[in-house]
């Protein structure tokens, strides 16, 4: 594949900011949902 | 602080889970069809891979940037001004922002490739830029503190401006780089002819990446209605504490 | 019985003229700070071939830098007091507050304005004659009146509480961009620089006014929203 190093690194990037992204969510989500009542989520 | 049993883990609930699914199934594939089982394109060659990245974050990014808008109108109509609409409007942004950065990222580097610079003052890459920049100063502005409804006021009325001024911007540069007449032989996406599987893996990148905005912006959207609820609580609890301190 | 728009704007305006006036603020700070950036950019381009090429985009960059400060300084002199907020309480109609205080923020900005294009004259040996004049006029007076209702707004939105002033650079930049982008390429017409003739200026004076037609609405639209608190 010509231009790897360029592609790989978008490819790169890209996954990891969004895996990155969703653990960090998940994690942020779980940690306060902890500290809140159910009856303040409307989602439950 | 509340001592009820909590039963319930996280954000998450089964509809979002299920396009949290949809999101790993379509983008492993873009990432293995992308990398691997993809050909290249008889004119970009291995540069064409950017693109099954690089349409999708953008399209993601004008998408958050339109649900902002829609949501922060959404807001200021109802009479109510449900803080739900707010919400949206913020988690959409955030998102989009990291979105938009990706784009910028992809979006350079594949030019880089093929026209040999990192940047070029092309109207669509320059209006990106300044939504990238819009962005920034949006979340600024949520992040100037007080209750949640002044947050919500403030920010709809910045995004609807935004709304405003984009277009604006856009129109400028268009008109400003026709001045410089350029023969551009590749635009950062379409004019480029795909077969089959490419054509199928930018389309399944663009429904994944989607899925996954959605999956994203429920999720912090509820995050921030959690913080919210904090804030109020932690606020009656003061109140609460003051008024037993004066009757003592 | 409220008074009616039109008279809070001109009671704004006057009381903001007059205080420029007794203060001496811009005539004593800001137009010698834009002065001297009109000279920095000469430093830092070394070329009178191509000073006079961009001297109409310098223009409007040092106008646009000291645009920050003439916003800050507007709204300064209301949170100095609570002066804005006083205004509020006793419900003033925002809209006239909004009209007054952008009439008061263009009389300003068409004073540095002027000084800056008499300095682009002197350093950067541009000249203006016959039709070029009236394209220039016009162009400065759309270009004018567009930045000084996105200031007022935006101005109004970051003024008083900590840490909100650092913000308006941040959003008033990428607002006033289509305003430097055509203001710059009238300029450039007007002063024939690089070949442009005058006829090419009129599109984006076009483009000034809707502009300042657009900010104009939104502004009278939503000041109110942004100064409550």
């Amino acid at each position: 594949m010509n231009h790897a190093g360029f592609i790989i690194a978008v490819y790169g990037i890209t996954f990891g900011v969004i895996v990155g992204l969703a653990i960090y969510t998940i994690r942020q989500g779980r940690n306060l949902s902890r500290t809140v009542a159910d009856k303040d989520k409307p989602w439950t | 602080m509340s001592t009820e049993a909590q039963t319930f883990k996280g954000v998450g609930t089964p509809a979002t889970r299920m396009y949290g699914l949809m999101a790993i199934v379509a983008l492993g594939w873009v990432l293995l069809g992308g990398l691997i089982f993809t050909p290249e394109d008889a004119v970009q060659g291995d540069a064409v891979r950017i693109m099954y990245v690089h349409v999708p974050t953008a399209w993601i990014a004008y998408l958050a940037f339109i649900v902002t808008g829609v949501a922060s109108a959404c807001w200021m109509i109802g009479r109510k001004h449900s803080l739900g609409f707010d919400r949206v409007a913020g988690a959409s942004a955030e998102v989009g922002v990291v979105f938009m950065a990706m784009t910028l990222l992809s979006g350079s580097l594949w030019g880089r490739i093929t026209w040999g610079t990192f940047w070029v003052w092309d109207p669509r890459l320059t209006t990106t830029a300044f939504m990238f920049v819009t962005y920034i100063g949006y979340l600024a502005v949520r992040g100037l503190g007080g209750t949640a409804q002044q947050r919500a006021r403030r920010s709809s009325v910045i995004a609807l401006l935004a709304v405003l001024e984009i277009p604006l911007v856009h129109f400028s540069v268009v008109m400003w780089r026709s001045l410089h007449q350029r023969a551009t032989v590749l635009s950062p996406d379409g004019d480029i002819k795909m077969d089959g599987l490419m054509l199928f893996t930018l389309l399944f990148g663009v429904f994944g990446f989607s899925v996954l905005f959605a999956w994203l912006v429920s999720h912090r959207q509820r995050i921030m209605a959690m913080q919210d609820a904090r804030q109020t609580s932690a606020l009656d609890v003061a109140v609460a504490e003051r008024l037993k301190e004066a009757q003592a | 019985m409220s008074m009616s728009v039109s008279r809070i704007a001109r009671a704004v305006a006057a009381k903001d003229l007059r205080i420029e006036l007794r203060s001496r603020v811009v005539s004593n700070q800001v137009l010698p700070f834009s002065g001297l950036v009109m000279i920095m950019f000469a430093f830092a381009l070394d070329n009178d071939d191509v000073l006079q090429r961009v001297a109409g985009g310098l223009v409007w960059l040092a106008t646009l830098f000291s645009l920050f400060i003439l916003v800050q300084r507007t709204f300064a002199v209301e949170t100095y007091d609570g002066a804005l907020d006083s205004l509020r309480v006793a419900g003033v109609n925002p809209q006239g507050i909004f009209i007054g205080k952008s009439v008061a923020l263009f009389v300003q900005l068409l004073v540095l304005e002027s000084v800056l294009f008499v300095a682009a004259v002197v350093l950067y040996r541009v000249n203006v004659n016959g039709s070029g004049v009236v394209l220039l006029v016009t162009c400065v007076l759309c270009a004018t009146a567009g930045l000084a209702f996105v200031g007022t707004l935006y101005g109004g939105l970051t003024a008083g509480a900590r840490g909100r002033e650092t913000l308006l650079p941040l959003l008033l930049l990428p607002v006033v961009a289509p305003v430097l982008i055509c203001a710059t390429r009238a300029t450039e017409s007007a002063f024939r620089s690089g070949g442009v003739t005058v006829g090419e200026g009129w599109p984006w004076v076009g483009v000034l006014a809707v502009f300042a037609a657009v900010f104009g609405l939104g502004g009278l639209l939503s000041f109110g929203s942004l100064i409550e608190e």
